[in-house]
């Protein structure tokens, strides 16, 4: 029996359900291309950051004056030149050239925590060849005197800033701490959003103690970090309109993490964390695992799957929306686990 | 005809055609020329095609020599070749111009014509460079405005061609060279019609090839070479006549017309002034305004002055001319007369003496000198000219501009005398600071009325010679007709004062005209600016009826993210308030050249600046004027206790004022006091260090790395804190040997420029709050009236006893009082810290030959100069003597400290008997290895001078002798300190030579990778994928190892040295070359705003450049040991990959935006440089060598006298 893998993404068909999502492998065009040789389905491009665009065109600015125009024997000190290749330009260079390379859709990604002028990067990744864009709203609500209402209306004019600059489908790639997350899911789609991303991952912060410094650390993704896009994508799956795309990202390493990322009404899965550790090649293991499985257990499609374990389909609703603290902290204790002391 | 108009400055104006016109093109920076050969090599490496549809090879050479040479060569063998020059690079191009006219090659050199170095360097305008190449057999043709460098451009490359006699075309540096104007463009099919293809063929047909080969420079004996050089005669003869074909076709084309000589006034004139270059506008004016007014004179402007034109000289002068002055824009001491003089002098004596006399009789000439070093020349100064032509017994040689005193030779200046304003004339005056953007933003508003109107415009800026925070003042005119006004603008209908902290520092309101209007940035509104205007000021608004407007700009900069970025909101100001272009227009007009400007470098910028102009004249207020001056009067320029020489000269040029100085305020020879800096309190700083005692360490690192020695450590007595100021900070001293003593940091509130960088370096953070540190960046307006008067009382706590502390580390060497101080250096300049360095190490008995360039310039750039003095008067003595032979001049000083220390000592073995031998022996077997050991040989020496007063009799002229040289019986130590530049292109021969001689030597490489002081050109010291002026693309090649080239000679003491990275090491290495007898060489990695950095963070770049392995450290000190190892490495393997290094740099991170490919190779390579230099040296470090003789000559000792055998172990760096 063959199983049908195919799926619709953002309106896209795609082969199978596994997307590569954003790393330094899809920043590479011939790694990415190693990625569609071993069956991804489409390539989401790491992102192009806001802050970075900003902080790059003011400092190349900054140190291009600095200097200049107060000293009669050197009124500048860098040659005239007459253009420049920005972070933004050097990413729809690359964008254009993994389009030339292959043949599954391409999601370009933009990083933006506000609106502003920079958005015209989302046209130029359309006109570069972008089939779709994922927006990336990353930002720490660090600040006392904004209100989460002040923060999601912030995310949505960014959203429909974006939304108006382009003609391709729209993904919003979110994180999980907003208040009253399936409410603002259904704004964003109301915004224009033509699928979610279910989540992002924030790089914490750690502190070097030999230099007393705030340092940035990368860590990968652990599956059990697959649980909590699970359950919001059970719980929106039904409450979304139909022709609304969810992705599942964070902690899908093999078959099994997808295959439960399709039940609860994902999509399409995305995976970065494992196709690092593993390489390119992991994605044709995990297909494979897939199939026999589907197999085994005679799943036609993927069609089938998808959403079979949905909040609207499943027998205990409540069980998604449940804490589940007790249960899991009882677990833990009655395990091989000592019983932790002390205050 | 169909004119295009474009607002240029005379050197992009002259370097358009030459780069056209030309197919290989070698140069060489040096001011004010380097713009020429900038634009060249931009232009070729944006593959911009000459007139042939080929790229001209632009290669940049080691010296202005080598450039001329190439060029020479480049000739020979066929191509069209063109260089740039001025002053100094001229002179060092003569040798090649002999040869390459007395071959009879068609070549233009362009030069922004510069004064030559004598008694002072100076970067100015003036013709004693071009007049000293009078000899050489080049034509020579003076353009007098922008517009004229442009077409003479053209005009000097198609005639040279021609005449197959080469062109020197020349204006006047500065005032023509950076002076932008709004001229005509020559296209390409005037360039063609001039420089005609069979001229071009022919110049090919006569190349150097071995098809058809010939010899050229032969060598000739007395029958051959006389007669041979009077060969090419007929070909000079020539040239007058081609020069004026040229420029009648050039005038057929463009309609502008041009004489070989060009008459301009009464054609009945009785008085003539003759002169060439910029003042032919001032004197222009002047004759319109006395003709205008009944007189009958006129001027000559010349042109072409070599070959002289006698004919047309003497045929363009009116018959009715009486009296004659010629100017002169050069000095030539002791000639008869300046050369344009004596040119005109035997033109009419001879024409006089023909058959047909052109004048009844002979006129009355006399000759002036004026304008030197670009001092102004306006109506003012002429009108006198004129006058004293026409008085009874007029002075036969005189001075125009200035008041001599002395020799009494100087006309008055008329300050009332002005042409009368064209209607419709508008003329501002903008005062800011280099930081600002002002300059920027005046460029950009010549540009929008010059190129967007029918308007002419005309742009002029002065710079102060500070590069930090300096004022600059733009002199900007706009108006329906031609601008020639060569000169600043005294009244002004306009003036913004940018820097609210100006009027107090510089008499901005002096240059307003009554009713004009004046433009403030003030922190102060409408209603409060009045009271906080200092006095003097506030009588002026009064006096003059000023309309006053007031905006602050510098809020509106930070609020739209602009920083201290301030033009793009005074700009538009000035467009609503000057009333130039309607209001809308202009608003639209910025944002469209904004938008060229900056949309290259990103939306952002574009947007912001945006921002700025949209609040800008939503914010800008009239002030209504006080009815009374009451405010604070301003204070005197330097203390009442200053020295006289500072009170009567250095303030007064301080003040702006140095123009009514007399030239018997001036040494005659150029020399002047040190430690001058210490008066020009500037207080530029926003934010000042402030120490927190309560967690120093004592490590003495922010005293260390400061550029300015505006932060300073002391250790003291316990009991010398009595009386101290209520705010005086200081903790204990924790010392075994020095008890109850305590130590302070402080810093020096008006003379620090907050650059931050003690701050980056301070390692001791608070356990409750890590950001807090023992040194912390505060607000300085907080902080200023507490820290002066403790910075006045830690000056006058004694510094410590120097054999107290040990030298050789950071806090002893940073207790040491610094003899360089408050230098005019950029902020966070790498630089400055090993200088000062230096001179506490051994400033009290320091020689330093300086190399020009950028430590030339902070180091001694009038008004005042930061070499200075201790308490006993000692200090570095300091010369700068060229660009090219520094290390030889250095050279120079030894041999002859040597000499008088040989000689010395030979009348001190004479004289022991009469001065007494324990005294005598004392003084000639000392040991001078330690600051204790020459402490008491000075001791000895003071007591030897007090027994030679007393010789008398036979002896008594040796020991006047000794008298006179017994100083030198202290050693000295010579200091050779210049740039890479220097070190690495124009003074390597040098340099080479004296490393070699064996000499007891130091030599300092102060290291940026680039020649900084003209503007970061390239240098053999650039490395590899970095991106410079003259290496746009990003240099090809690796970065010359020239500790290498030293340590081939085995008995040179050699160190590779990065403050930032290990300060230990730099001190170790700087006493260990100072300790060496013979040649040293401190290779010093020196941060510079050229590498495009956060200067704040200057040696934190040094220390990533040592763990990338770009930078390591050594030491290599010669041995004869057999055994010994030399080299020792002093930096760890690398430790982080150079592009996490190279990555905050936008000299090398701008390529991978401009040329991704090429970065990438270029990165991979420098990778490679780095992994193969560091294997090498590992190498090196493994090496066993010795040195079979270690001689180094007379009034050395045979071995170092202190220090440890080997160096000694840095451990990591820091």
């Amino acid at each position: 029996m063959t199983v049908d893998l195919s799926t619709r993404y953002l309106g896209l068909e795609l082969r199978s359900p596994l997307v590569a999502s954003p790393s330094p492998l899809t920043r590479d065009p011939d790694s990415a291309a190693r990625l569609v040789e071993a069956g991804a389905a489409a390539l989401g491009l790491p992102s192009l950051f806001e802050e970075e665009i900003l902080e790059e065109e003011i400092e190349l600015n900054r140190s291009l004056e600095a200097g200049s125009d107060q000293f009669a024997e050197a009124l500048d000190y860098f040659p005239a030149i007459s253009s420049y290749a920005g972070t933004g330009d050097q990413y729809l260079d690359r964008l254009r050239r993994i389009k030339a390379q292959v043949a599954v859709p391409v999601i370009a990604s933009l990083n933006a925590s506000t609106p502003g002028g920079w958005v015209r990067y989302a046209r130029l990744m359309q006109e570069a060849g972008a089939d779709a864009l994922e927006l990336n709203l990353y930002h720490v609500a660090a600040d006392p005197s904004k209100t989460a209402i002040d923060m999601e209306a912030r995310d949505l004019d960014v959203i429909a800033g974006v939304r108006a600059a382009i003609d391709i489908p729209l993904a919003v790639k979110l994180s999980p701490f907003y208040s009253a997350f399936a409410g603002f899911a259904r704004r964003v789609v109301d915004a224009g959003a033509d699928g979610l991303v279910l989540f992002n991952r924030f790089y914490q912060p750690d502190l070097d103690l030999e230099s007393l410094d705030v340092v940035a650390r990368l860590e990968l993704s652990r599956p059990s970090e697959l649980r909590l896009p699970m359950r919001w994508i059970a719980i929106l799956r039904p409450q979304l309109p139909p022709g609304v795309s969810l992705a599942a990202t964070s902690g899908i390493h093999d078959g099994t993490d997808a295959i439960k990322a399709l039940m609860v009404g994902a999509d399409v899965t995305m995976m970065t964390s494992a196709l690092l550790r593993q390489g390119p090649g992991h994605i044709r293991r995990v297909e494979a695992e897939i199939l026999a499985w589907m197999a085994e257990r005679e799943y036609d499609s993927v069609a089938q799957l998808r959403g079979s374990a949905s909040q609207a389909a499943v027998e205990d609703p409540s069980a998604f929306e449940r804490a589940n603290y007790r249960n899991v902290l009882h677990s833990w204790t009655t395990a091989s686990n000592p019983v932790p002391t002390g205050s | 005809m169909d004119q295009r108009w474009e607002c240029l400055d005379g050197n992009e104006a002259a370097a358009r055609v030459a780069y056209a016109l030309s197919e290989v093109i070698s140069i060489f920076p040096i001011t004010p020329a380097s713009p020429m050969a900038e634009h060249a090599d931009d232009w070729a490496a944006a593959a911009r095609p000459n007139l042939w549809d080929s790229v001209p090879d632009v290669v940049e050479m080691q010296s202005e020599g080598g450039a001329a040479g190439a060029m020479h060569g480049a000739l020979q063998t066929g191509a069209l070749a063109t260089t740039f020059t001025a002053s100094q690079g001229l002179l060092l191009m003569i040798p090649n111009m002999f040869k390459i006219a007395g071959e009879l090659t068609p070549a233009v050199i362009h030069v922004s014509a510069r004064t030559i170095a004598t008694h002072a360097l100076s970067i100015f305008g003036d013709h004693s460079d071009v007049m000293h190449a009078r000899s050489t057999g080049w034509a020579m043709l003076a353009a007098s405005s922008v517009q004229e460098a442009h077409d003479f451009a053209l005009v000097a490359h198609a005639a040279t061609l021609r005449a197959r006699v080469p062109f020197l075309h020349f204006f006047d540096g500065f005032r023509t060279s950076h002076e932008i104007n709004k001229i005509a463009l020559v296209t390409e099919d005037d360039m063609r019609a001039l420089v005609r293809d069979e001229d071009v063929m022919a110049f090919r047909s006569r190349r150097l090839t071995p098809d058809a080969p010939v010899v050229r420079g032969t060598a000739q004996n007395p029958d051959a070479f006389f007669q041979a050089r009077e060969a090419s005669n007929p070909y000079y003869l020539a040239v007058p006549g081609i020069v004026q074909a040229v420029m009648d076709e050039l005038a057929a084309r463009t309609g502008r017309r041009y004489g070989l000589v060009d008459y301009h006034g009464a054609p009945d004139a009785d008085r003539v002034v003759v002169l060439m270059g910029s003042a032919i506008g001032a004197v222009e004016e002047t004759v319109d305004t006395l003709n205008a007014a009944g007189a009958r004179v006129g001027v000559l402007k010349v042109r072409l002055f070599q070959p002289f034109p006698v004919d047309q000289v003497v045929a363009a002068l009116p018959s009715t001319v009486r009296a004659i002055a010629v100017l002169d824009r050069t000095k030539e001491p002791g000639a008869v007369g300046e050369p344009l003089y004596q040119a005109v002098v035997t033109a009419i004596a001879e024409r006089m003496d023909g058959d047909e006399p052109p004048f009844a009789t002979m006129p009355r000439v006399i000759g002036g000198r004026y304008g030197l070093a670009s001092k102004e020349v306006t109506p003012g100064m002429i009108k006198p000219v004129f006058d004293e032509l026409a008085s009874e017994r007029p002075k036969r040689h005189f001075t125009v501009g200035i008041y001599d005193d002395v020799t009494r030779l100087s006309l008055p200046i008329d300050t009332e005398f002005r042409r009368p304003r064209p209607a419709g004339e508008v003329q501002a005056v903008f005062f800011g600071l280099g930081s600002d953007g002002t300059v920027g933003a005046n460029h950009a508003s010549i540009k929008i009325i010059g190129e967007g109107t029918d308007l002419h415009a005309q742009g002029y800026f002065v710079y102060d010679s500070k590069k930090s925070n300096g004022l600059t003042v733009s002199h900007l005119r706009f108006g329906p007709e031609p601008i020639r006004s060569a000169y600043l603008i005294d009244a002004a209908d306009f003036v913004a004062c940018h820097q609210f902290g100006l009027l107090e520092k510089t008499d901005v309101l002096g240059f307003a005209k009554p009713g004009a209007t004046v433009l403030l940035n003030s922190p102060y509104g409408p209603t409060e600016v009045w009271e906080h205007l200092p006095r003097e000021v506030q009588q002026q608004l009064i006096e003059k009826c000023i309309d006053l407007w007031v905006i602050d700009a510098s809020a509106v900069a930070t609020e739209v993210g602009m920083g201290n970025r301030i033009n793009t909101v005074m700009q538009p100001c000035f467009f609503h308030l000057a009333n130039v272009l309607p209001a809308a227009d202009a608003i639209a007009r910025i944002k469209a050249n904004v938008e060229k400007t900056y949309a290259k470098r990103g939306q952002v910028v574009v947007e912001r600046n945006f921002a700025a102009i949209d609040r800008s004249i939503e914010r800008l207020n009239r002030v209504p004027l006080g009815t009374a001056a009451t405010g604070a009067p301003i204070p005197p320029v330097v203390p009442a206790g200053a020295p006289e020489f500072v009170r009567n000269v250095t303030a007064e040029l301080m003040a702006g004022r140095g123009d009514l100085l007399p030239v018997s305020a001036f040494p005659v020879d150029g020399t002047f006091p040190t430690g001058t800096t210490a008066f020009e309190k500037r207080a530029i700083a926003h934010e000042i260090p402030i120490w927190d005692p309560s967690i120093c360490i004592d490590c003495g690192k922010c005293a260390m790395v400061c550029p300015h020695a505006a932060i300073r450590m002391k250790v003291f007595p316990a009991a010398a804190v009595a009386g101290a100021p209520a705010g005086f900070q200081s903790k204990e001293f924790k010392s075994r040997d020095l008890v109850d003593h305590r130590i302070s940091i402080q810093v020096a509130p008006d003379d620090c420029n907050g650059c931050g960088v003690c701050v980056d370096v301070c390692p001791a953070k608070s356990k409750t709050e890590v950001r807090h540190k023992s040194i912390n960046l505060e607000l300085a307006d907080a902080h200023r009236d507490v820290e002066r008067p403790n910075w006045e009382f830690f000056q006058s706590i004694p510094p410590l006893d120097r054999s107290l502390i040990a030298h050789d580390t950071i806090k002893g060497a940073q207790v040491l009082e610094p003899l360089f101080e408050f230098s005019l250096a950029c902020n966070g300049c790498g630089e400055t810290p090993y200088l000062k360095l230096a001179s506490q190490l051994f400033g009290d008995r320091m020689i330093v030959a300086n190399a020009t360039g950028c430590s030339s310039i902070y180091g001694a750039n009038l008004p005042t100069t930061p070499w200075t003095v201790n308490a006993q008067g000692r200090g570095p003595a300091w010369n700068n003597s060229l660009f090219e032979d520094n290390a030889e001049f250095g050279l120079g000083m030894r041999l002859a400290l040597d000499a008088q220390t040989d000689h010395a000592r030979t009348l001190l073995e004479r004289l022991a008997p009469i001065v007494g031998e324990t005294l005598a022996r004392g003084i000639l077997d000392a040991d001078q290895s330690t600051d204790a050991e020459i402490a008491l040989q000075r001791d000895r020496v003071g007591k030897l001078r007090e027994a030679l007063g007393r010789v008398d009799g036979a002896a008594a002229s040796d020991a006047r002798h000794l008298l006179a040289l017994a100083g030198d019986l202290v050693p000295k130590s010579i200091w050779i300190v210049g740039g890479d530049g220097w070190a690495y292109d124009i003074g390597y021969g040098g340099l080479d030579h004296v490393l070699s001689s064996g000499r007891n030597v130091n030599v300092l490489v102060l290291d940026t990778e680039v020649y900084s002081n003209t503007g970061g050109q390239a240098s053999k010291a650039t490395p590899r994928g970095a991106v410079a002026k003259f290496a746009a693309a990003g240099k090809p090649t690796e970065k010359k190892d020239l500790g290498a080239v030293a340590r081939s000679y085995g008995n040179v003491y050699v160190a590779q040295v990065a403050m930032g990275a290990n300060d230990l090491q730099t001190t170790k290495a700087l006493l260990e070359a100072d300790a060496w007898p013979g040649p040293s060489l401190v290779i010093a990695y020196s941060t510079c705003i050229a590498h495009g950095i956060d200067m704040e963070r200057s040696m934190s770049h040094q220390r990533d450049a040592t763990r990338s392995g770009y930078w390591p450290l050594y030491r290599f000190r010669p041995s004869d040991i057999e055994d010994g190892q030399p080299f020792k490495l002093d930096s760890a393997k690398p430790s982080i990959p150079l592009r996490d290094f190279v990555a905050d740099e936008t000299r090398f991170s701008i390529l991978a935006r401009t040329q991704p490919a090429r970065a990438a190779e270029l990165a991979e390579l420098g990778q490679a440089d780095v992994n193969e230099r560091w294997r090498y040296y590992e190498q090196l470090a493994a090496m066993r060598r010795s040195v079979p003789h270690v001689h180094h000559g007379p009034g050395s000792l045979p071995q170092p006298a202190g220090g440890p055998a080997e160096p000694t172990d840095m451990g990591d760096e820091t």
